[in-house]
């Protein structure tokens, strides 16, 4: 017996284990074809997966991403911040002074010691400009540039992942980044602001005055917007993420980025510009506090952060969807 | 020697066939130069060649990670990467070495790339995930942190990675680099089973006696150009064997060698070699005695690939590329 016909008995056998296997793994299986070997033209390779395994993955990165030491880093950071301001202005204020009284310090702070539910809307005044941002940056930039250079990415397309599906994986988790991130900030400013200050009816910017529960209502609805203020900044990262195989190379350039535009923000003599700048709009979401609310800022804000997913997504695809995957 | 068929019609036979495959990096180096390859079905296929000679281009093209620059790659009968997520569910990877997540856990690294696969079902990945690590004899490490893993522990974790599912097709690119000696009997232990289970096991390496000890069949590469492929044994049947008299008397045997007219005589330390006889070597065990060589051992040593190689080649197998 030569050693093609050896090899060639052993691609026989592969159909009688193949059969052995099915019977085991039925589970996994459906149908007596499942798994057989007959032949691609009739495509019964194909295991026969149900659709919503497909979201195996969305949750496995989720998990892995909020299992992280670098995220829960990244969100104690975020959460101390309302506590240190919430303690600074009890301090400054035990003598019963008022703080920031002249507009100085983030908006909205001489109004915590009336009312401690505008803690929630001073800290996210004070993290939006950066450290929400920053901590946005930081897992956007790293999605696809650190599974490359830890390796990973090419097992984890050769899983096979999908190159589209990976990537729009990695997005949405680093949305829900977005979110859960400013919820922090919110909850914490929310549980600081009621144990150090008084909770009560809310004066709005226009004057006039909303009970709490629809203070509570606006808070909430503030915090979505600020979560979805930073779609935008994801989108850049994830774009920027596709480019290297340095997570850390990924992470700083998107951050820089971040700086950079937060500057040329403030330069007037570029205002024809300054409204295509992501972070423009931010400080908008300071409207759902008028009554009634001025929505013409908020839709802008929420308008540029659609163009620019929808701008630096495409990019994302198109360059990940083609590129050599060679580490 | 036998060349098998660049490219068989019928996918049931072989496993991966290439045409013209070629692939030119961004930065000019040609890695991979009109490769026809042809594996066939329940080989333990040997893919043998020194470093830097395109073994691991080749098996990202294969795998749909970078795109030929020109040329075509089928595997399973399905062309790469257009194919990529009909064909790699049935094919297990490992390329390059392994990579895990150093801050999960042996356990859930397994976890996390079953996810990846969307063919993979969920309700029974923890009954896939403990197979596997027993497969490899990870059971009792699954729950340390894969940083905490040995070199060896990692590739056994990067198998088990592989062999998630039953596969057709196991794709391994060096996959006994930098393991020592029990190590390397793991991996190929592991290799013979695996084959035995009949999936077709696709070896890179750049050790010969690797591929010796466990494929049926190899293709051998230098510079991006495949210079032969073919079954084992055709390919160092393409080799003469050697006679080898072991005694401390080299330079006496020697002469006696070449006085019984024996070819191409290599004088070693207690050793000489030559072409084998042309008549009965008893003769020369005989002639030897008679001249008082003190004979202690003498046969004809099987032709080795590395015989075969260097005489495909004419040169030797330069492992550091
Ligand atoms: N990402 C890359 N970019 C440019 N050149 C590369 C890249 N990867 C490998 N090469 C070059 O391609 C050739 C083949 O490399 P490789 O396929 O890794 O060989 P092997 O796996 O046989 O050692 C080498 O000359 C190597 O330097
Ligand atoms: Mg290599």
């Amino acid at each position: 017996m030569s050693r093609a016909e050896r090899a060639q008995s052993t691609g026989q056998r592969t159909d009688q284990r193949t059969d052995q296997r099915t019977d085991q793994r039925t589970d996994q299986r459906t149908g007596e074809q499942a798994g057989r070997r007959t032949g691609p033209a009739d495509g019964t390779y194909a295991r026969t997966p149900s659709p919503l395994w497909t979201f195996g993955l969305l949750r496995s990165e989720l998990v892995t991403t909020f299992r992280r030491w670098r995220t829960l880093a990244l969100l104690a950071v975020l959460a101390a911040v309302p506590v240190l301001v919430g303690v600074a202005v009890k301090i400054e204020t035990s003598d019963g002074s008022a703080v920031g009284g002249d507009g100085e310090g983030p908006a909205f702070i001489a109004q915590i010691t009336n009312n401690g539910l505008f803690l929630v809307l001073t800290a996210l005044a004070a993290t939006l400009p950066f450290f929400l941002p920053m901590a946005v940056g930081v897992i956007a930039g790293d999605a696809i540039a650190g599974e490359a250079n830890a390796g990973t990415l090419r097992y984890l397309l050769v899983a096979p992942a999908g190159r589209a599906r990976l990537l729009i994986v990695k997005g949405a988790t680093t949305i829900v980044f977005c979110l859960v991130a400013t919820v922090v900030v919110a909850v914490s400013a929310l549980v600081v602001g009621a144990l150090l200050f008084p909770l009560g009816e809310v004066t709005t910017i226009s004057g006039t005055r909303i009970g709490l529960a629809e203070g509570l209502a606006r808070a909430l609805l503030i915090a979505l917007v600020v979560a979805a203020s930073l779609i935008g900044l994801a989108a850049l990262g994830l774009f920027v993420s596709t480019l290297t195989n340095s997570g850390i190379a990924a992470m700083a350039t998107t951050v820089g980025l971040l700086i950079t535009v937060q500057i040329l923000d403030q330069i007037p003599q570029l205002d024809a510009l300054r409204p295509y700048f992501f972070p423009h709009y931010w400080l908008s979401f300071a409207d759902l506090l008028r009554d009634p609310v001025h929505w013409d800022d908020l839709l802008r804000n929420l308008g540029l952060q659609g163009v620019y997913a929808a701008v630096f997504g495409s990019a994302a695809w198109a360059r990940f969807t083609t590129r050599d995957v060679t580490v | 020697m036998e060349e098998l068929p660049a490219a068989d019609p019928d996918p049931g036979d072989v496993v991966i066939a290439t045409r013209a495959l070629t692939k030119r990096y961004r930065g000019g180096q040609l890695a991979v130069d009109g490769l026809d390859l042809a594996v066939p079905a329940g080989s333990v296929f040997g893919f043998l060649g020194p470093n830097g000679s395109g073994k691991t281009t080749t098996i990202r093209m294969l795998m749909g990670l970078i795109e030929p620059t020109s040329g075509t790659a089928r595997v399973l009968g399905r062309p790469m990467p257009g194919a990529s997520r009909a064909v790699l569910p049935h094919v297990g990877a490992l390329i390059e070495g392994p990579a895990l997540y150093g801050f999960l856990s042996g356990h859930d690294n397994l976890v996390r790339y079953d996810a990846a696969d969307p063919t993979a079902d969920p309700r029974t990945r923890r009954t896939r995930v403990a197979a596997a690590l027993d497969r490899v004899g990870l059971t009792a490490a699954a729950g340390k942190k894969a940083k905490a893993y040995s070199l060896g522990m990692k590739q056994r974790l990067g198998l088990a990675a592989a062999l998630l599912q039953p596969r057709r097709l196991l794709v391994l690119d060096e996959p006994t680099n930098g393991l020592d000696p029990q190590g390397m009997r793991e991996i190929r232990a592991l290799i013979r089973e695996v084959a035995a289970d009949g999936t077709t096991v696709f070896l890179s390496s750049h050790l010969l006696d690797e591929i010796e000890q466990v494929c049926t069949h190899a293709a051998v590469m230098a510079q991006g150009r495949l210079i032969t492929q073919g079954a084992v044994a055709d390919l160092a049947a393409g080799a003469r064997g050697r006679l080898v008299v072991t005694t401390p008397d080299v330079g006496d045997a020697a002469r006696v060698l070449k006085e019984r007219g024996i070819g191409d005589v290599v004088v070693e330390e207690n050793r000489v070699t030559g072409e084998p006889p042309e008549g009965d070597p008893a003769a020369v065990t005989a002639a030897l005695v008679a001249a008082g060589v003190r004979v202690r051992g003498f046969g004809v040593e099987r032709a080795s690939l590395e015989d075969a190689f260097v005489a495909l080649t004419g040169e030797g197998f330069d492992v550091e590329g």
